[in-house]
């Protein structure tokens, strides 16, 4: 019984629980709406939220549990030859490929359900035979996957039978629930409203889970990661050359340093043009100006970075060549490919431009203009007012709004894939291709690894470095500015 | 003019007074410097502007070409014979070429132009995807077979590259794939009209193609991509975002719980975003088992992703709604819930709609975490079949389907993805002027 | 250097408690001042006599504060504020376009209604002004100015422990001493003070007005004041403003006592304002 099926008859019970709920609550008070406590509508509610809410609930916690259940059930099934010869894990996934093929020759015809769960390999190719319903499978299938994966599916179909009984009995108890509570005397709106709290809480702690989800996915597949690869080579080695046959070197250095040296080219191109364009705009330009380049360089801002990384691999990149290069501009063979981490930190940094100068410009406004009369009033000129009064005041906010440039620069991800290179380098030529953590993040989860291989699993290790230093950086900044727009508020 | 003609006389006798009149060094030089510091502020501005125009002419320049595409017009004998004899054969493709080639020749000679070239030669002219046109059309019009049709068949990349100019003939004389006999040719059919330049549809609206047919590949099947997955988006964040933000902006007691969820909110912002691909691969894949490269995964990760943008955003519309609002509410005997639901929302909804179409166009641009989930990579060759495959089969996105076109091989196809970049910067500008105008015509000054 | 040298002087030379009207420091005929369409000053006449204390009384809006910033250009930083007329500090016209009005400023001084320390120490911000306009040799010369300009602002008692600590941690009165320092320091002529009291307690604003009284030996000093007894106390003349024309002008004894403007009677004995 498939999911949506269950779905559609909640919802179905709901609106008879609606209808049900409140009609029973208008007879009750004799069709006199004066008489009941609150509209009818949210007697109707009640009943509808009462069938909705424990019957979801239960089926949410039904299919986490479920495939828990019968994972532990099927697996004391595999005898602890077969798991040493490879792991508990890879028989697993295997069992369950063959019961999804089987399931998907019993919905294509090519089985009965009888045939499916009675084949045994003794007499049957069930390789071919799924293979000639579109189910490829690696390996030969032997007797032990095979009569697990019949169990498996056994197993699943009683789950799902018994999963549709639970959850609509508990829908109808929830409508039997409502029903007989409709009377006028009835606080359905208190309830209805109690409810609906509870819903947007709900709704709010989505970003606790959010981060629960982020932390908790980063911590177990870096823990999995130093079981199989020794945590002291992972942040103290200086060299990166993964193999997918073993035998990797791992060493997290080389990615650091290429990160940190694009993201400070970044941040040499951003921080000054972006800093001086927000004093220029907000201390010098008349209404005209800054009506029109503020919203300008804001679309800096809004362009996605996909076309950032295009723009570093075909238009930048290539004209640095045409610079740099062999038999290029200044005839110095410096420069072998278009990528580079020149090629991406400026790029990086024309991205982040409109980021430094809307901070700063908003960090600039909130010097309170006291300080400008002041120091005019005594004869500074403009920009001595700027240089000795107004960027040392915002200096904190200031501060706080690089950081968070440099959070970014240091999480950005497709202007280093298209525009930094592929290769691990330790190196101090700014013209050279390196590689950058994020870059390999993309690289190591998008190959065709095993996700068990320590090879992918360090892109966890990755994530979790990057996401704990922008994190740190991003709490660091917060604090400032916060700091600092307390003190002029 | 002295200083002590015009010192006043209420001043001492030694007193000797500086004019206002004349600058004196010290203030020249300040003013330099003054100057200075103004020119570094002109100039950071109009670097930032220069980098801006850099970057649109960039755009434009290379990308606008994959608007046009260049055709070459055969009339082809549809020979029942011949026909059935491909149908028949094993290379299918092969023998249907074998027709195209003939009639290609036929029209050559007919406009007078004269090749040594054999059929390996000519077929480079045109899309290898030509036959497979040619097949379609006899399988879905089989009274036709028998008559001669003319054909728009799809050129090569190389020829429709050098039509455009793009590809300059010096570069290819080097190229293994034309050489100087075929750009005569093409010159030669250009002067016979047997070439066409027409609007790219198929660019805008077809599938993506393998790589060796950079000339049929299109940007559609991603566009439907997209357009599910910011489905999802609009689905889950702006029911969830609302919700959330009622409840903070209007509900929270001060407590360690609102605290936390504030402090996860600002620093979810900030995470990057490849970050989130990480969570959608680790929970929505390899735990929840959902597909890969499906919509509604990408929806789900960029749901996550933009959410903390649409609470920050409804967050301000909701303190926007004065407090006398829902005084006047709760004063006719509201309850808090009814005067939020009658009174707050409505009014907030034009800037939560602003906000949120502002968090749209945000995550139709997203790439990174679109690649863990594993939406690059796909070729993204068929329009899904219906609504539920829309979400759950796999597809492409637009940016995957641009990144996806900048790491192929073949030149050829960065034209393309200058043109998908043209396209996707089409649909968030038109987002981006919605929200303007939307703010403009439903912005409330209380 | 000249300006150092002139304060001590000045103060030696001793001036007579009431300056004569013979030789105005600063001079304004016909002046004009308007906010984009909003004519703000309508035909202004006054002469503003040395090392004397003027103040410019008045309703709030009628242009007295308007009036005094125009005296050191701060109106330039203004987009949309136009001054037409003629003002001369003895007897050059500040508005003329060979003025530089960083220059002007530094001969003539401002003080503000609320007390602006800037976020630096208190001697960073005493010596600020010194050091922009390049008044110091050295540190030892710095450190004299600085010193001096917190005696004259009588509050270098107060602070001469802790002159490292930011200038924003003093009181409200220490404050406002403070951006009085910080004005003398750059040895001005003039002293604008735009309301220098009207943000501070009576102890502190009493201190302030004792200043006043002993910086007027020296300095030419106007005073836009909200406060009639204020303006009593510390003014030798005062200016009645009033929808942006000044109404009367004369030694402060006759305005109070002797009004001759019937709007300026009204205002005194307190019919509006």
């Amino acid at each position: 019984m498939s999911l949506s099926v269950i779905l559609l008859v909640l919802l179905a019970l709901a609106v008879v629980g609606y209808v049900l709920g409140r009609s029973r609550a208008l007879g009750s008070a004799g069709g006199d709406m004066q008489k009941l406590h609150s509209l009818p509508s949210y007697y109707g509610w009640n009943a509808a939220l009462m069938v909705l809410i424990p019957s979801l609930l239960v089926l949410v916690v039904w299919l986490i549990v479920q495939p828990i259940v019968i994972h532990n059930q099927v697996a004391s099934m595999i005898s602890e030859a077969s798991i040493e010869k490879s792991s508990l894990d890879l028989v697993m996934s295997d069992v369950k490929r063959v019961a999804d093929g089987l399931d998907a020759a019993v919905e294509a015809g090519a089985m009965t359900a009888d045939q499916a769960s009675s084949i045994r390999t003794e007499f049957t190719d069930v390789r071919d035979r799924l293979g000639d319903v579109g189910v490829a499978l690696g390996s030969d299938v032997n007797s032990e996957t095979l009569r697990a994966a019949q169990r498996y599916r056994e197993i699943a179909s009683t789950g799902a039978l018994l999963r549709l009984i639970v959850v609509v009995g508990f829908g109808l108890a929830g409508l039997a629930f409502a029903y007989m509570r409709s009377h006028r005397d009835f606080r359905a709106r208190n309830v209805v409203e109690r409810v609906v709290r509870w819903i947007l809480l709900s709704a709010a702690s989505i970003a606790i889970l959010t981060t629960l989800g982020i932390v908790l996915s980063l911590i177990f597949n870096t823990i999995e990661f130093f079981r199989v690869y020794p945590a002291a080579d992972f942040f103290f080695g200086l060299t990166w050359s993964p193999s997918f046959g073993g035998g990797s070197e791992l060493g997290i250095v080389p990615l650091i340093w290429a990160t940190l040296y694009i993201s400070f080219i970044a941040l040499s191109v951003a921080v000054p043009v972006g800093l001086f364009a927000a004093i220029y705009l907000s201390e010098y330009a008349g209404p005209h100006v800054r009506s029109f380049a503020k919203p300008m360089l804001e679309v800096l801002a809004g362009i996605p970075t996909i076309v950032y990384g295009l723009f570093a691999l075909l238009t930048v990149g290539p004209l640095l060549v045409d610079a740099f290069g062999g038999g290029g501009l200044f005839g110095v063979d410096w420069m072998q490919g278009a990528s580079s981490v020149l090629t991406a930190g400026f790029v990086m940094g024309i991205m982040l431009i409109p980021f430094v100068s809307s901070l700063s410009d908003d960090i600039i406004n909130a010097v309170p203009q006291a300080m400008r009369d002041g120091s005019l009033g005594l004869g500074a000129t403009h920009s001595e007012t700027v240089k000795q009064v107004i960027l040392p005041a915002a200096l904190p906010g200031i501060v706080g709004a690089i950081l968070l440039a440099a959070s970014r620069a240091i999480g950005e991800t497709m202007i280093v894939v298209l525009g930094a290179g592929a290769a691990a380098r330790l190196s101090l030529n700014p013209l050279e291709a390196m590689t950058t953590v994020t870059a390999k993040i993309v690289s190591q989860l998008t190959g065709d690894a095993d996700f068990a291989s320590p090879e992918a699993l360090v892109a966890f290790a990755l994530g979790m470095t990057l996401f704990v230093v922008t994190l740190l950086l991003n709490i660091a900044a917060l604090y400032i500015v916060r700091k600092y727009r307390e003190q002029y508020e | 003019m002295t200083d002590a003609t015009l010192g006043s006389p209420l001043a001492g006798p030694a007193r000797k007074k500086s004019s206002l009149l004349a600058v004196d060094a010290l203030t020249k030089k300040r003013n330099a410097s003054e100057a200075r510091f103004k020119a570094y502020g002109v100039s950071a501005v109009v670097i930032g502007l220069l980098f801006l125009v850099a970057l649109l002419w960039a755009i434009l320049s290379n990308g606008l070409g994959a608007f046009s595409q260049t055709f070459i017009q055969v009339p082809v004998k549809l020979d029942k014979g011949a026909i059935e004899a491909a149908e028949k054969s094993i290379v299918k493709t092969s023998k249907y070429r074998a027709i195209i080639n003939t009639g290609f020749r036929a029209e050559l000679g007919r406009a007078g132009i004269d090749t040594g070239m054999d059929d390996r030669g000519l077929q480079k002219m045109m899309s290898s995807g030509a036959a497979a046109t040619l097949r379609e059309f006899v399988l879905a019009n089989p009274d036709q077979i028998g008559r001669t049709v003319t054909f728009e068949f799809v050129a090569s990349s190389r020829v429709d590259g050098y039509l455009k100019g793009r590809v300059k003939r010096e570069d290819l004389i080097n190229d293994k794939n034309l050489d100087a006999a075929h750009l005569d040719l093409i010159d030669a059919m250009r002067k016979a009209d047997i070439v066409t330049k027409t609007f790219n549809w198929q660019f805008v609206l077809g599938t993506d193609a393998s790589d060796s047919r950079p000339e049929q590949a299109g940007m559609g099947a991603s566009m439907v991509g997209s357009f599910f997955m910011m489905l999802v988006v609009l689905m889950l964040s702006l029911p969830i975002g609302v919700a959330a933000s009622i409840y903070l902006e209007e509900f929270a007691p001060q407590n360690w719980l609102t605290d936390l969820i504030e402090v996860n909110i600002s620093n979810l912002a900030a995470v990057p975003s490849i970050v989130f691909g990480i969570l959608g691969l680790a929970v929505f894949i390899q735990f929840a088992h959902l597909p890969q490269s499906a919509p509604l995964v990408g929806g789900l990760v960029l749901t996550l992703m933009t959410l903390p943008t649409i609470i920050i955003s409804t967050r301000a519309s909701l303190k926007a709604v004065p407090p006398s609002i829902r005084d006047a509410a709760l004063g006719v005997g509201a309850s808090k819930m009814q005067s939020i639901f009658h009174h707050v929302l409505p009014l907030a909804m034009p800037g939560i709609l602003t906000g949120t179409i502002i968090g749209l166009a945000q995550a139709l641009g997203e790439t990174a975490p679109l690649l863990l989930i594993g939406m690059v990579g796909f070729i993204a060759s068929n329009f899904p079949e219906g609504v539920g495959d829309g979400f759950l089969a796999p597809n492409s996105a637009m940016p995957a389907q641009i990144y996806e076109w900048a790491k192929r091989a073949d030149p050829a196809f960065y034209e393309r993805a200058w043109g998908g970049i043209i396209i996707l910067l089409v649909f968030l500008m038109a987002m981006n002027i919605l929200a303007i105008v939307l703010r403009r015509r439903f912005e409330r000054r209380w | 250097m000249n300006e150092l040298t002139h304060v001590d002087e000045a103060a030696v030379s001793g001036q007579p408690k009431i300056a004569p009207a013979v030789e105005p420091k600063i001079v304004a005929r016909k002046v004009q001042v308007f906010y984009g369409d909003n004519h703000a000053i309508k035909d202004v006449d006054v002469d503003i006599p040395a090392n004397s204390v003027m103040s410019f009384i008045g309703p709030s809006g009628c242009g007295k504060s308007t009036f005094l910033r125009c005296l050191n250009r701060m109106n330039d930083t203004i987009d949309v504020c136009r001054v037409e007329g003629k003002i001369e500090l003895d007897h050059e016209d500040i508005y003329d376009p060979k003025v530089d009005p960083v220059q002007l400023r530094a001969k003539v001084g401002m003080v503000f209604q609320k007390p602006n320390p800037f976020p630096k120490s208190i001697f960073e911000n005493v010596a600020y002004g010194p050091r922009i306009h390049g008044l110091a040799r050295n540190k030892t010369d710095m450190e004299e100015i600085v010193v001096t300009a917190l005696q004259k602002a009588g509050l270098f008692a107060e602070v001469k422990d802790r002159l490292d600590a930011p200038g924003t941690g003093l009181s409200g009165g220490q404050q406002q001493r403070l951006c009085i320092a910080r004005a003398i320091a750059v040895s001005p002529e003039v002293i604008l003070m735009d309301e220098p009291c009207s943000a501070l307690d009576p102890i502190a604003t009493a201190k302030v007005e004792e200043l006043i009284d002993e910086l007027r030996e020296n300095y030419t000093i106007v005073i836009v004041t909200h406060s009639m007894q204020q303006a009593a106390r510390v003014s030798q003349r005062t200016a009645f403003f009033h929808l942006g024309l000044l109404v009367e002008e004369g030694p402060t004894d006759n305005i109070f006592t002797n009004p001759h403007d019937k709007r300026t009677q009204d205002y005194i004995t307190g019919r509006f304002g």
